[in-house]
């Protein structure tokens, strides 16, 4: 079988394991598809050399494709994403100094986002100079859930703190020279903050956000429609990456993969706490997190029209962008659930009949219209019980507005 | 000082090929050009010198950094956005392809920028050249050192000539269609494993 050289562009994170394992455990070949991994410094250069197509395909930050097709990058391009690296794998981490502070402000120390919310929330209004807080690109998972976050406990992410922007890998040290006091990122760089830099996980995505989607492949538009069957191809290796990776007898060599000089160049058993959640959250305490990183159940490699928006609704919320029904329309036109479906369906796998599902409102395991059969999931809440309906996105919007407002 | 000259920052850790950039806008009849190495001072930089024009190396992990720094008025003075000539697909191609990349105040027009982007590109690869040239030249260096050991060796073990020994090496890399410099590797694996 003759094979397709594609050239994927990734980042030093544990969220890009269903590429680098496509290719390093043969999925991508059995689909006929040679994948050339090239690791990258920084998500610009992802984000323009897929643009200008150095990258067929790439790991991108879900907002990514969003923000070329509505024209947000320097070099505006319609992309899309047809499949989903996983859900989860965030953190949010602090220095041991403004942990002891949130401590004695009463975060319980469990990861719950929102008793550990308020407590930051004191510490913030107690503080003679604004906290600092780092994430890895503006138009980034990260960034919008650290806002949220904040915005939610009471702290609104541009008045009252400051954020500020680093590579993945930078953010450690840069905590660890007291450049900044939190940030939030992908694993391993928040066990990499607690094991060199005395940091604490404050809260976790999981926490904030229950199963929320973080990394897809992004490629651009007119190449997915030049090339139907290579797309499915991606689709389908990506899919057998991830149930492979979520079984537990696969996750010491996954993790051994993952840690590898050409990856992520880690120990180990440090790689391998976002397998298994179960983090060293600071000074030895072991805390497992579940669904800390999904990358199979809950149909977590499928591109939710829903997901798409409410990533637009904050873009909209921190003024990035002006709200119009066109753009809502662009930004969920950028995930294709159908081309996903196409992939899959021959092979019998259980797809959700919807493209979009109200987000928050999930709050056990529960089953969802699918076929051939339904399709089993995770609950999906958010930590201040907020209800996503896509079909409600003006009065959303119009509610977060009102609450982001100056206290009068 | 002219009104209308530009004021340039150049950021690269490569400090060769940063002031090999700076030469090149000097030579161009650009005076107010700054270099800078550290990106942690950049913001301090930037508010500084007030730049129309950052040429930056896209290798340079901080890009994100940087572009965020652009976003927030309050630390630049103008907007600043990545340099992309809609007219001219290729350009951006070539830049990117060189690894260097240009942020340009709201603006500015594209013919001011034009030349000091395509100065910028024409020495980032000539750089780029001159760094693969001097990789070959120690790479044929320390070939020609093995090559050397390999024939000291069989000199040694099979009583023969400098000459003979190299006509043996040759010999052996041509029947097993291998570079002469990997039997001179073999051999000296070989030998130390074997050796005394």
């Amino acid at each position: 079988m003759s094979t397709t050289r594609l050239t994927a562009g990734f980042l030093p994170l544990f969220d890009s394991a269903l590429l680098v394992l496509a290719r390093e455990r043969g999925f991508a070949e059995a689909e006929g598809l040679d994948i050339n991994l090239v690791r990258e410094t920084s998500w610009a250069n992802i984000r323009d050399r897929a643009a200008i197509g150095h990258f067929e395909i790439a790991q991108m930050l879900a907002p990514m494709p969003l923000a070329a097709s509505l024209g947000l990058t320097p070099i505006p391009t319609p992309m899309i994403t047809p499949v989903v690296l996983g859900l989860g794998n965030n953190c949010v981490t602090v220095s041991d100094t403004l942990w002891q502070a949130m401590l004695a402000e009463g975060a319980p120390g469990n990861l719950v986002a929102g008793l550990t919310g308020l407590a930051l929330a004191r510490v913030v209004a107690a503080s003679p100079r604004k906290l600092r807080f780092g994430v890895v690109h503006q138009t980034s998972s990260h960034n919008y859930e650290l806002r949220y976050w904040l915005a939610a406990s009471g702290v609104h992410p541009d008045r009252d703190v400051e954020i500020v922007v680093l590579p993945p890998p930078l953010l450690p040290d840069a905590l660890g020279a007291g450049g900044i006091d939190g940030y939030c990122v992908g694993e391993p760089w928040n066990s990499v903050g607690v094991a060199t830099k005395g940091a604490h996980i404050a809260t976790v995505k999981a926490s904030i956000w229950q199963s929320s989607p973080d990394k897809v492949i992004g490629m651009r538009a007119s190449w997915a429609e030049q090339h139907p069957e290579l797309v499915s191809a991606v689709i389908r290796a990506i899919y057998h990456a991830g149930a492979w990776c979520a079984d537990p007898a696969n996750h010491d060599e996954a993790a051994h993969i993952m840690a590898g000089p050409a990856y992520l160049d880690q120990p180990v058993s440090l790689v391998r706490r976002a397998l298994s959640g179960a983090l060293d959250t600071g000074a030895g305490v072991s805390q497992t997190v579940p669904g800390f990183f999904v990358p199979h159940a809950s149909a977590a490699n499928f591109p939710w029209q829903s997901h798409a928006l409410w990533y637009y609704s904050q873009m909209v919320r921190w003024g990035e962008l002006k709200g119009s029904p066109q753009s809502a329309a662009i930004a969920a036109a950028s995930f294709r659930p159908d081309l996903y479906r196409a992939a899959l369906a021959p092979l019998g796998v259980d797809l959700p009949l919807a493209d979009s599902k109200i987000e928050g409102a999930r709050q056990q395991p529960e089953q969802i219209a699918g076929a051939p059969s339904p399709v089993a999931m995770l609950p999906d809440r958010f930590f201040d019980g907020a209800v996503f309906d896509h079909d409600q996105l003006g009065a959303y919007m119009a509610r977060q507005q009102q609450a982001d407002l100056p206290a009068t | 000082m002219s009104a209308s000259e530009l004021s340039i920052l150049i950021i690269d850790e490569n400090r060769i090929r940063a002031s090999i950039i700076e030469d090149g806008l000097r030579e161009a009849g650009h005076m107010r050009v700054v270099v800078l190495h550290d990106v942690n001072q950049v913001a301090r930089t930037i508010q500084d010198s007030d730049p129309d024009v950052i040429v930056i190396d896209l290798e340079n992990p901080q890009r994100d950094t940087l572009e965020h720094f652009f976003s927030l008025s309050k630390v630049v003075q103008r907007p600043i956005a990545m340099f992309v000539d809609r007219s001219d697909g290729a350009m951006i191609e070539k830049s990117v392809e060189a690894g260097v990349s240009a942020y340009v105040v709201d603006g500015l027009r594209k013919e001011r920028v034009k030349p000091i982007l395509d100065m910028a590109i024409s020495r980032f690869n000539a750089f780029a050249k001159l760094r693969q040239e001097l990789a070959d030249v120690r790479s044929e260096l320390e070939d020609r050192k093995l090559v050397d050991r390999a024939k000291g060796i069989l000199m040694k073990t099979r009583g023969v000539g400098e000459a003979d020994a190299y006509a043996l090496l040759r010999s052996a890399a041509m029947n097993q269609n291998r570079k002469l410099v990997e039997i001179a590797q073999s051999l000296i694996t070989a030998a130390d494993l074997l050796g005394p």
